[in-house]
């Protein structure tokens, strides 16, 4: 399980992993059933402290993305991949603000980005033809 | 390496009562000479904990650990490690620690073999075979005269001397300084697998406050010989924020704000670091007819600078 940390996002550490595990499940990544390290081998793997990783695999238990089993360990539950689908729109919703944000700075009105999105989704199908230049006046 | 005298060859740990707090010092003071270097400290750290000690140099963090050590006695106030006094009863407490500072006082004439045989003498507790697994990790070549060791090497013998016996309370003294990324990282893994073993602790001082942030329980901030914060970073993190206002009406200095640490900005837009909450501010700014356009919490690093910025002006270059 491939974890990046980063010191200077302003994102608690343990909500950073908590996040990339949701985004690991998401994308199929990890499947239902995979155990997750044991606290104390991720704690030594990320170099931080094993509180943060204990914090982090809580959060996910409270979620459903994760379960306790009693043979110890800790697993992606079934339920876990039911909300794969509600955690990859959540993802792409956060990044559709973005883009709305920031289109709404440069002053390009809705309809022009909705046409924008639907050109360039053209153009990831046929890759064979060019895309057309979306420079605008 | 402080060695204890060599009266510890006697006096094996007796199972110490767990008292709350392995560190207690409270109400201590020290001066040198004209300059108060601690003021009134009070500081405890739980058995368990990982506490991070950051600060400005000449802040007093050494002068703390020092204390800790039984090297200065307490001019006021108390000191008590595992519950005893470790200038009254240094054998005791010594065992019990595991101590690492920058430039660690290795005996440089002898062997990294016989240098771990004089440590293995000193403490009961030494475990050899951890020892032997600790200088294989560490790739020390058992034959080599310490003095003729890397500076990155005579930091991981140091490291290894301080934990093969397994010390309760690992104590580092910016253990890290000056030394390369994969040293750091040794010392790093040793701190989380010293708190991984339960009910063992460790407090260390160091500057990189990034690395600070990965490992602490708790964090304490000390400043001119006090304790500014002593919290889990979320708890630190909830007293400070940098807020970007935008002005009714531009300024040539920063709008009078009370909290603020520094500023920047200029006309309509500033951007203040509060010792406040991020309500507090908004509180502030709603009794004007300015505006909050933007926020963020802050990580120590930036925390450390806007304090040093707040008593040093001039000298901290913007």
């Amino acid at each position: 399980m491939q974890l990046h940390l980063s010191n200077s996002n302003g994102v608690p550490i343990y909500l950073q992993i908590v996040n990339q595990v949701k985004y690991l499940v998401a994308s199929g990544r990890l499947g239902e059933g995979d155990e997750l390290p044991p606290i104390r081998v991720l704690a030594e793997k990320l170099l931080i402290n094993p509180n943060t990783v204990a914090r982090a695999y809580r959060e996910l238990e409270l979620e459903g993305v994760v379960e306790k089993r009693r043979t110890a360990g800790t697993y992606v539950s079934g339920a876990g991949s039911r909300l794969a689908k509600r955690e990859r729109l959540r993802i792409l919703t956060e990044r559709i603000d973005a883009l709305l944000a920031e289109s709404r700075q440069m002053d390009i009105d809705l309809d022009d980005l909705v046409e924008l999105v639907r050109r360039r989704d053209a153009a990831m199908r046929s890759p064979a033809v060019p895309a057309p230049s979306t420079r605008k006046g | 390496m402080v060695a204890p005298h060599a009266a510890v060859l006697d006096a094996a740990p007796e199972p110490v009562e767990r008292t709350r707090h392995v560190v207690e010092i409270r109400g201590v003071s020290r001066r040198f000479g004209g300059k108060l270097a601690l003021d009134n400290i009070s500081l405890c750290v739980p058995a368990g904990v990982v506490l991070g000690l950051v600060g400005e140099n000449g802040a007093g963090k050494t002068t703390l650990i020092r204390h800790v050590l039984g090297l200065l006695k307490a001019q006021t106030g108390s000191v008590r490690v595992f519950g005893h006094d470790p200038v009254l009863d240094p054998v005791r407490v010594l065992s019990q620690i595991g101590y690492l500072c920058e430039e660690p006082d290795l005996p440089g004439w002898m062997r990294v073999h016989e240098m771990l045989r004089y440590v293995a003498a000193l403490y009961p507790t030494w475990d050899p075979a951890y020892a032997e697994q600790l200088r294989r990790d560490f790739a020390l070549d058992s034959q080599m005269k310490v003095k003729h060791l890397s500076k990155g090497q005579r930091a991981r013998a140091g490291l290894l001397a301080a934990l093969a016996y397994r010390p309760d309370l690992l104590l580092l003294d910016e253990p890290s300084s000056g030394l390369d990324p994969i040293v750091r990282r040794d010392i790093l893994g040793a701190i989380i697998r010293t708190i991984a073993d339960q009910g063992r602790t460790v407090l260390f001082s160091s500057h990189l406050l990034s690395e600070v942030e990965r490992v602490s329980d708790r964090i304490a901030m000390i400043k001119s010989g006090r304790v500014l914060f002593c919290d889990t970073l979320d708890g630190i993190r909830d007293r400070y924020c940098r807020v970007t206002l935008r002005l009714d009406e531009p300024r040539a200095s920063p709008p009078p704000l009370p909290g603020a640490l520094s500023w920047e900005g200029s006309g309509r837009e500033w951007t203040g670091v509060f010792q406040s909450s991020l309500e507090e501010v908004r509180a502030e700014v709603a009794l004007t007819n300015d505006q909050v356009v933007e926020e963020f919490p802050l990580n120590l690093d930036e925390i450390f600078v806007a304090h040093a910025r707040a008593s040093h002006p001039a000298e901290v270059n913007r």
